[in-house]
C-alpha cells in the first residue's frame, strides 16, 4: 500500500487530475500570525464567492477527481455558511477537513459542522507556552481557547490534528509541544517548520532558527516518532533553508493540488501571485476543469518541458519538480530557474548563508498583518 | 517515557476485532478507477489483497475469522495467511486506518 501522493495522479484517459483542493474561504481572521500563508495584499469580505457559488465549485472539484477538500482561510469559521459548504462537500463525496485556528468556535458550531459531515479538524498552535503562543498569534485568551476546542474534538470523536508551526521563537518548545498533542489526544501532530512565503519571508529574521536548533528538531522528532508508533503520527516540515535538496514543492506544480482564493481565483500554489506575469482565472469566468487543463498559469510550470539547467537533465526532476517557482523567482529573479534550496543552483550558497546570518543576529520585532500599538514580537 | 495514562499502541492479535472508524472512507475513485482510503490529509491506495482484508473488516470478524475467509480463496497455507493479515492490519492500525 502506498501513498497516493507518490504515485501519479492521472485519469484513465491520460490527463493530469487533482488530489486535493485547498479552499480559502476567506482571508480574515482573528489571528495575526506572522508567518501567515496568505498573500501580503489580502483580499476584501466583498469580494468573497457566495455560498452557491462555492457549492458550485465543489461539485466541480469533484467531478474532476479531487478527494480531499481543506477548508482554511484566513479563518473559515468566520464565513456563517461553512455548514452549508461542508454538508455540500459530503454531498459530492469529499473528504473534509477544517483547517482553523479554533479561537471563535463555540461547542454547537462545532457538534452542527460533524452533523453535517466534516470528517477531520486541523488545530493551528502557536507554542506550547499559552503566554508566548498569545504573543505570536496576538490574541489574548486564544491557546486555552484552542485546547478547549481540541477537548470538543475529542469529545464528539472528530480527528484532532494538531499543526505547529516552527520557528526560533518557540523552537525550544518542541518536547513540550508534543507532550501536548499527546494529551489533547491528537491522532496526529504537524511539527511544521515555517515556509519563507508571504509574512513569513517578510519576517523570516525575526523566525529563522539556526542549523543546529533545525537539527535537534529533527532528532525529537524521529525519537517520538519511535516512542509514539501508533498512538500519534508525526508529520515534520523542514525549512528548506538548510536543505540540500528542494521539496516538490505543492508535489509539482499543477499536477495534484488546486488553492481557490476567497474571491474565486484559481491557483497551482497558494504563494503563486508573487509570480508576475503569470494570469489567473476565477471560477466566477470559467469551468474550473478548463482553468486546470487550459489555463496558461497552470501550464506554464507544469511537467518538466519549462526546466533549464541544472534541472533539465537533474535526476530528480520528477521527484522534486525542480523546487519551488516562488522561492526561485524571489531569490534568483526568475522563476523558471531551480529552486535555490538546490544544492545545484548557483544561488545556494548565498541562500543558506542568508539563513545562517540572520538566524545568528538578535531577533527583530514582528511585521503583523495589522499594525497596532500592541506590543509586539521581541 | 509513556505515562501509564497515555494512549498505548494497539497491538493486532488473532483475536482482535478490527474496524474502519468513522473518519476512514474506503472509497472508489471513479476518475482514477481504482479503491483509494481516504483517512485525515493523506489518501492511500490498497493493492488486491489489502482490499480484501479491508472488506472483511467489518467489527464483528475477528483477525483470525479474516484469515479463515481468505483461506478458501487464496491457495497459501493457513498459517501462513493468518500472518501476513496480522502483520497488515497492524501496519494499518500504526498508520490510524483501522482500531481494534
Amino acid at each position: 500500500m502506498s501513498e497516493a501522493a507518490a504515485l501519479d495522479h492521472e485519469t484513465a484517459a491520460g490527463l493530469p487530475a487533482p488530489l486535493g483542493l485547498l479552499a480559502e474561504l476567506t482571508h480574515r481572521c482573528p489571528l495575526q500570525c506572522p508567518y501567515c500563508s496568505n498573500p501580503l495584499a489580502l483580499e476584501r469580505v466583498n469580494a468573497e464567492l457566495s455560498t452557491e457559488a462555492w457549492c458550485d465549485v465543489l461539485a466541480q472539484a469533484a467531478e474532476l477527481g479531487v478527494l480531499q477538500l481543506h477548508l482554511s482561510g484566513g479563518e473559515p469559521t468566520l464565513r456563517r455558511d461553512l455548514g452549508q459548504i461542508v454538508a455540500q462537500a459530503t454531498r459530492v463525496g469529499l473528504y473534509t477537513n477544517l483547517i482553523t485556528a479554533g479561537v471563535l468556535l463555540t461547542r454547537e458550531r462545532l457538534e452542527e459542522l460533524v452533523s453535517r459531515g466534516l470528517e477531520h479538524v486541523q488545530i493551528s498552535i502557536q507554542d506550547s507556552n499559552a503566554a508566548n503562543a498569545d504573543r505570536i498569534a496576538q490574541y489574548a485568551g486564544g491557546h486555552e481557547k484552542k485546547l478547549e476546542v481540541a477537548r470538543w474534538a475529542k469529545a464528539l470523536k472528530l480527528p484532532l490534528t494538531l499543526n505547529a508551526p516552527i520557528h526560533r521563537q518557540n523552537i525550544d518548545s518542541l518536547p513540550a509541544i508534543i507532550e501536548l498533542a499527546l494529551a489533547l489526544g491528537a491522532q496526529r501532530l504537524e511539527v511544521a517548520h515555517v515556509q519563507y512565503y508571504g509574512w513569513a519571508l517578510k519576517n523570516r529574521q525575526a523566525l529563522m532558527p539556526t542549523r543546529a536548533q533545525v537539527l535537534r528538531s529533527a532528532e525529537l522528532v524521529a525519537a517520538a516518532r519511535a516512542r509514539l508508533k501508533g498512538v500519534l503520527v508525526i508529520d515534520f516540515v523542514v525549512p528548506d533553508y538548510y536543505a540540500r535538496r528542494p521539496k516538490p514543492c505543492m508535489g509539482g506544480w499543477g499536477r495534484g493540488i488546486i488553492t481557490i482564493t476567497p474571491s474565486g481565483k484559481v491557483l497551482p500554489c497558494h504563494a503563486a501571485q508573487t509570480i508576475e506575469g503569470l494570469k489567473f482565472e476565477n471560477v466566477r469566468a470559467r469551468s474550473l476543469r478548463e482553468i486546470w487543463l487550459q489555463s496558461e498559469a497552470f501550464a506554464a510550470f507544469r511537467g518538466t518541458a519549462w526546466m533549464r539547467e541544472p534541472c533539465r537533465s537533474c535526476e530528480f526532476r520528477e521527484l522534486d519538480w525542480g523546487g519551488c517557482r516562488c522561492q526561485a523567482l524571489a531569490f534568483t529573479g526568475s522563476a523558471a530557474n531551480a529552486d535555490p534550496a538546490c544544492e545545484k543552483s548557483s544561488h545556494h550558497a548565498a541562500f543558506t548563508a542568508i539563513a545562517g546570518a540572520e538566524s545568528q543576529a538578535p531577533a527583530q520585532a514582528f511585521a503583523f498583518r495589522r499594525p497596532s500599538p500592541a506590543p509586539g514580537g521581541r | 517515557m509513556i505515562k501509564a495514562s497515555d494512549p498505548q499502541r494497539p497491538l493486532i492479535a488473532a483475536a482482535s476485532v478490527p474496524t474502519l472508524p468513522r473518519h476512514i472512507k474506503l472509497r472508489h475513485d471513479a476518475t482514477r478507477n481504482r479503491w483509494t482510503i481516504l483517512a485525515p490529509e493523506r489518501v492511500l491506495t490498497p493493492d488486491a489483497i489489502a482490499l480484501d482484508i479491508l472488506r472483511l473488516c467489518d467489527g464483528e470478524r475477528s483477525v483470525e475469522a479474516i484469515a479463515e475467509v481468505l483461506a478458501g480463496q487464496y491457495s497459501a497455507p493457513r498459517e501462513r495467511i493468518l500472518t501476513d493479515v496480522t502483520n497488515l492490519l497492524q501496519e494499518l492500525a500504526d498508520k490510524g486506518v483501522i482500531t481494534a
